[in-house]
């Protein structure tokens, strides 16, 4: 499927992916009883934070997401990515540690589950980050930096 | 055991096929969203408007049960104060997230597409996280 005016942009594709998010999403509400915020569980798998569910769910959950990414690409024959250099990864994945910890959530906490609840909270982290995000690539190429190889 | 462990485990694994399904454990995918006033590409706006509309409907179910299917109780955030942590933090994620291309999710389940790529940003945020739980003492 095609969005008119946009070539680049594929749609149905990302609605698909995005269900799938909202089921996963759903099943850690509804069967778990817990917010599917990746930074968070990260931060408890490794022990870094000390609140949420156990430390062996929290690793159950991290380790299935390499897992369905596997998955999809097995079943399509691949997945097209093109990655930073090492620098802008270390210094992206630096801010992106503290910046979550300080702003108690990343895209699928605040963005997917609060924002979905109307959390007051969740919409102002998310308007924050998107704004920051808008805000970096503009400058970045404004710049004339080359981010991805 | 499985009873608690197989609905985090599905979970995961629907989320890290939902994110490779919709192009965001492509950095190219996300910085082209984030792109607004150059060339912008809108397939991350279908991604977060799919999550988010399931998980509302989630919501409207979550209130009417007396407890989770797999777990006793339901245990979530209740806060809404405004902080200037909360925005701040949330600034600097948007930075990292502008500079590669990848949040905490798709940098997981990336591992397995480009592993080199995708472990240097995983190891730099958990130093990040760890760095912020050194300075404050806890998590």
């Amino acid at each position: 499927m095609m969005l008119p005016g946009f070539p680049e942009a594929a749609p149905l594709a990302g609605l698909v992916g995005g269900i799938l998010i909202g089921l996963a999403a759903a099943l850690m509400l509804l069967g778990a009883g817990r917010i599917a915020g990746v930074s968070g569980i990260a931060a408890r798998a490794t022990g870094i934070g000390d609140s949420g569910m156990s430390r062996s769910s929290a690793w159950m959950f991290l380790i299935g997401l390499p897992l369905g990414a596997l998955i999809v690409a097995m079943a399509t024959g691949g997945i097209e990515a093109s990655f930073a250099s090492p620098l802008y990864l270390a210094v992206a994945g630096l801010a992106v540690g503290v910046g979550t910890r300080l702003g108690s959530g990343c895209t699928s906490g605040h963005g997917v589950c609060g924002v979905s609840r109307f959390s007051q909270r969740s919409v102002v982290a998310t308007l924050t980050f998107m704004a920051f995000g808008i805000a970096t690539v503009a400058v970045m190429n404004m710049a004339g930096l080359e981010v991805l190889q | 055991m499985i009873r608690r462990l197989l609905p985090p485990l599905l979970s995961g694994t629907l989320f890290g096929a939902g994110l490779a399904l919709g192009g965001m454990t492509n950095p190219a995918r996300v910085r082209g969203f984030l792109d607004l006033f150059g060339d912008w590409d809108p397939t991350l706006a279908f991604v977060m408007g799919g999550a988010v509309v399931v998980m509302a409907i989630a919501w409207r179910f979550q209130p009417r049960m007396a407890h989770p299917f797999f777990a006793e109780k339901f245990a979530l955030p209740d806060r809404s104060d405004l902080t200037a942590r909360l925005i701040g933090g949330s600034a600097l994620f948007g930075i990292g997230w502008g500079i590669a291309g990848l949040c905490p999710g798709p940098g997981v389940a990336a591992l397995v597409i480009e592993p080199a790529s995708a472990a240097i940003f995983v190891v730099a945020m958990l130093a990040g996280m760890f760095l912020v739980r050194l300075t404050e003492g806890n998590g």
